[in-house]
């Protein structure tokens, strides 16, 4: 049986946008796939060597669940509804957000993103980082992990015209 | 029945019990037999999806109080 191939775009640059790449990355790769992953614009902070600056933003997103990760029963399942125009003034509202959310994450089991990450690159996923973008955002070689490539978007199409699963995050 | 590996994957939430049963499958011989553990009610459907694609076979699922049993064979 010829060995399947997916090519994720990975765009994204927030905590819980970081998931959907590393974990189809992952499970694509356990199932015996061949993956690369082309990081572009805000998804070359999941190529960062410190990942602990990906945060969520509840601000300006209502499909997000604003539930406490402690307390009774009857607290966690409370929904705070709490208005853009509160959640923009209050200093560092982003960093209790995010806090809570790994504590979520925490909670239920689920991998963090720097696991995922080491999970892909041990199997083998290959990463590449947009070049144009490394340089348009004034980032440096150095502020990435190793083991990874640099390239555009005909480095991109090399693989991906290949591929049987090719996706855009 | 018997096995040859178990795998404790109870608290785990997708994809870590299928990335953890790929590797320990990965320490086993071909015929030997993994028992998986796990507490992740969406690993039913995805331990069959991961047999079908990967040619291992899955010899029985089971529950018992929230908590699923799985048996695979490696290919």
């Amino acid at each position: 049986m010829e060995t399947k191939k997916m090519a994720l775009i990975a765009t994204k640059g927030t905590l819980d946008w970081a998931y959907p790449p590393f974990i189809l990355a992952s499970t694509a790769a356990a199932l015996g796939y061949e993956v690369q992953i082309f990081f572009t614009f805000y998804g070359l902070q999941l190529l960062k060597k410190d990942l602990s600056n990906l945060k969520v933003s509840p601000l300006g997103n209502p499909g997000m669940p604003m539930k406490m990760p402690f307390g009774p029963k009857w607290f966690k399942g409370i929904n705070w509804n709490i208005p853009n125009a509160v959640q923009s003034l209050v200093p560092g509202y982003e960093n209790i957000a995010t806090g809570l959310m790994k504590q979520t994450i925490a909670n239920n089991g689920v991998a963090t993103i720097p696991d995922l990450r080491d999970l892909c690159q041990e199997a083998e996923v290959k990463m590449i980082a947009c070049q144009m973008t490394v340089e348009l955002f004034g980032f440096d070689h150095s502020d990435f992990i190793g083991d990874i490539e640099y390239g555009g978007a005909a480095t991109f199409f090399e693989f991906a015209g290949e591929t049987d699963i090719c996706l855009f995050i | 029945m018997n096995f040859d590996k178990e795998l404790d994957a109870r608290g785990l939430n997708c994809p870590l019990p299928i990335l953890r049963t790929k590797k320990s499958l990965g320490e086993l011989e071909s015929g030997q037999v993994l028992k998986v553990s796990s507490t992740d009610p969406g690993s039913v459907k995805d331990m069959q999806a991961f047999a079908k694609q990967t040619g291992n076979e899955l010899l029985s699922t089971a529950e018992n109080g929230g908590e699923f049993i799985f048996l695979m064979r490696k290919h």
